[in-house]
């Protein structure tokens, strides 16, 4: 760690402040736009207008929508995410007791899409046009076509309620039974892996071909550097960037649409909640769970920018 | 032993390489034949597209063995090229024969340090360990003129000049002391300062290492300063082979005249350049018989029929039937010549 590189993570954790503020912008704007007033969910169906403006002054929700977001990012800041409209827990517990169930499926599949995507990927660069690319890039444009949540359900079918290999539902705690926690995880995260999987397949496969196929790659082979050599060490670290991108995308994916693998699942996981409190109009819990997710997705992009300034002296330079 | 010392170093013997198109092949190069001896640098210059790249390419067995074929002989000491199996020939590049490029911008790679790219092609070839890998590594950073070697051991391609990047670069393809350099227009994306320095640096090193260089360029300047002898191509073909003071003076094939009298400095100032008028064939179109025969200014009927590379007095050969009688002007006027 040079002064220099103390300096980028200084610029990146500033910059990740803006990029923060209008997330939760975001998310607050998209909620008001939402039909429907939670305080009237809250109040029941044959409720008062009266008892209903009673909620809405106790909730908070009378005040100007500014108002109300200055005073939840405030609490944010601090750690309070405010409570849950409906069962009056605080938000933050909540998430944290259900996201490694989601950390787990979304990090299993990203270590799938990485150990299947890039050996198919380097077997199809180094065997272009011919058979065994065909093949290759053929799965992985169906791969990237194939809806997980379809895809989800076919492998319950098969694998849980067909041979019964996996439990078809419902997830386990890692750290108190790992072997149950992981056979729970493993289809949903199978399903979320093919996207990936796909992808990475695709990415690496294009990069890989461009740099084999540069002007300074002949100059290996006029180096008389093997070509085992050359793949390993020359082409893979220049493609590591791009595999480093494709990985960042691949996973903030993955993390999205954990809301439907979760549901054909019934996994008890940040992306269920997310889907139960928007149809409850429990708008906390939704802003709560969307903030965690976007401070995970920039935290993860702040680190990838960093490993690029390891990977690639030219990043660094200025 | 002693006919070993008479043997060429490097003999091709009609050359011709094929490109796959479609499903068919396309010859880029025909029949090219010229010998090289140990120590000698040779120019082999025509216009772009020609063939000079694409033979120094076949020379190294850097064509894609998928999409091109070569017919003819390539003898390095005696030594079939084309007939060895590629893991023999890897083993010769960068060892015996050696290749630098013209884009020293590209033909880095970005990711590595110059001194790596430098001590891996050692380590490919000889046994030695890491430490006097880099020791060597920074020798011949220093031998091709780099400042504060140690230095730039540790520094990546984006941090030197183009014209740096170029030295390293011949510090890659020589750091094994091979017999032949082919050095593949070298200077033509440098700034023109820089080029005569490159060119007296490769100079000098072929001298003192006793390496023969084969110099691919467009510029004659470049081949008058540092070759003794000149190939010329046009169209795939070879149609002059002789000595550079031969050439300059008298030229035997009016491409080779076309092209000294091109050159920029050697014509009078203030007068327009002559050129040579029309354009090269394309391939699969090529005009029957001398090749450059619809842009020459000296074809005659018999030019039409197949021209042999054929020796002409005293020394030399060249590929065109009417070599005796035409006076071709060279860098000298033509009475002055004569």
């Amino acid at each position: 760690m040079n002064r220099r590189q103390l300096l980028l993570i200084g610029s990146r954790l500033l910059q990740v402040v803006p990029v923060v503020i209008l997330a939760t912008v975001a998310i607050f704007g998209l909620l008001q736009l939402v039909p429907g007033d939670p305080a009237a969910v809250i109040a029941g169906e044959y409720a008062t207008a009266e008892r209903i403006a009673d909620i809405r002054r106790m909730l908070g929700l009378d005040r100007p929508v500014w108002e109300q977001y200055v005073v939840w990012l405030g609490h944010a800041v601090q750690g309070d995410l405010s409570a849950s409209l409906i069962t009056g827990q605080p938000v933050l517990d909540e998430v944290l007791r259900r996201l490694p169930n989601t950390l787990l499926i979304t990090v299993l599949a990203l270590v799938l899409a990485v150990l299947i995507g890039v050996p198919l990927g380097i077997l199809a660069a180094t065997r272009v046009d011919r058979p065994t690319d065909r093949i290759v890039t053929t799965i992985a444009s169906l791969g990237v076509a194939v809806p997980n949540f379809w895809l989800g359900m076919i492998l319950v079918g098969f694998f849980a309620l067909g041979l019964g290999w996996f439990p078809t539902t419902g997830a386990a705690s890692l750290t108190q039974d790992p072997l149950r926690a992981l056979s729970h995880a493993a289809l949903p995260a199978l399903a979320l892996a093919t996207g990936g999987i796909a992808e990475i397949t695709r990415q690496l496969r294009s990069a890989l071909i461009e740099v084999l196929s540069s002007q300074y790659v002949r100059t290996l082979h006029a180096k008389g550097l093997s070509n085992a050599r050359i793949l390993w060490q020359h082409g893979l670290k220049n493609v590591s960037l791009t595999l480093l991108t494709v990985v960042g995308l691949v996973f903030n994916r993955a993390l999205g649409a954990t809301v439907a693998i979760e549901a054909v699942f019934a996994i008890p996981g940040t992306g269920s909640l997310v889907v139960a409190s928007a149809t409850n109009k429990d708008f906390p819990v939704v802003q709560g769970v969307v903030f965690v997710l976007v401070l995970i997705v920039i935290g993860l992009n702040l680190m990838i920018d960093l490993l690029y300034s390891l990977l690639d002296p030219r990043v660094n330079r200025r | 032993m002693d006919h070993a010392v008479k043997q060429p170093l490097l003999e091709v013997n009609k050359l011709s390489a094929f490109f796959r198109a479609g499903r068919g092949e396309v010859q880029v190069t025909r029949d090219v034949s010229f010998t090289m001896a140990p120590g000698e640098m040779v120019g082999l210059v025509g216009e772009s597209g020609c063939g000079k790249t694409v033979t120094g390419l076949a020379l190294m067995g850097l064509l894609p063995p998928a999409s091109s074929r070569l017919e003819g002989k390539i003898l390095l000491q005696g030594q079939d090229l084309i007939a060895m199996p590629p893991s023999a020939k890897r083993r010769l590049r960068g060892r015996r024969i050696s290749m630098i490029f013209q884009e020293p911008m590209s033909a880095l790679d970005p990711v590595f340090t110059i001194g790596h790219q430098i001590s891996e092609t050692l380590r490919a070839h000889q046994d030695v360990s890491r430490a006097e890998a880099r020791n060597r590594a920074i020798e011949a950073l220093a031998r091709v003129g780099i400042p504060e070697p140690t230095l730039r051991y540790d520094a990546y391609p984006h941090q030197l000049s183009g014209g740096m990047r170029q030295r390293a670069m011949i510090a890659i393809a020589l750091v094994c002391e091979p017999q032949l350099l082919i050095a593949d227009e070298p200077t033509t994306a440098l700034d023109v300062t820089v080029q005569a320095q490159i060119v007296d640096v490769l100079g000098e090193l072929c001298t003192r290492m006793g390496m023969a260089m084969l110099f691919i360029t467009h510029d004659l300047g470049l081949v008058s300063q540092t070759c003794s002898r000149l190939v010329t191509m046009y169209a795939g073909e070879v149609v002059e082979e002789g000595r550079v003071d031969d050439i300059l003076l008298r030229p035997r094939h009016p491409y080779s005249s076309g092209l000294l009298r091109s050159l920029p400095a050697l014509t009078q100032r203030k007068a327009r350049l002559p050129a040579i008028p029309g354009r090269v064939p394309v391939r699969g179109d090529m005009p029957p018989g001398c090749r450059f025969q619809p842009r020459c200014a000296h074809a005659q009927p018999p030019c039409t029929a197949p021209q042999p590379l054929r020796a002409v007095q005293p020394q030399g050969e060249v590929r065109c039937c009417r070599a005796e009688e035409l006076i071709l002007p060279g860098v000298l006027p033509v009475e002055r010549a004569a």
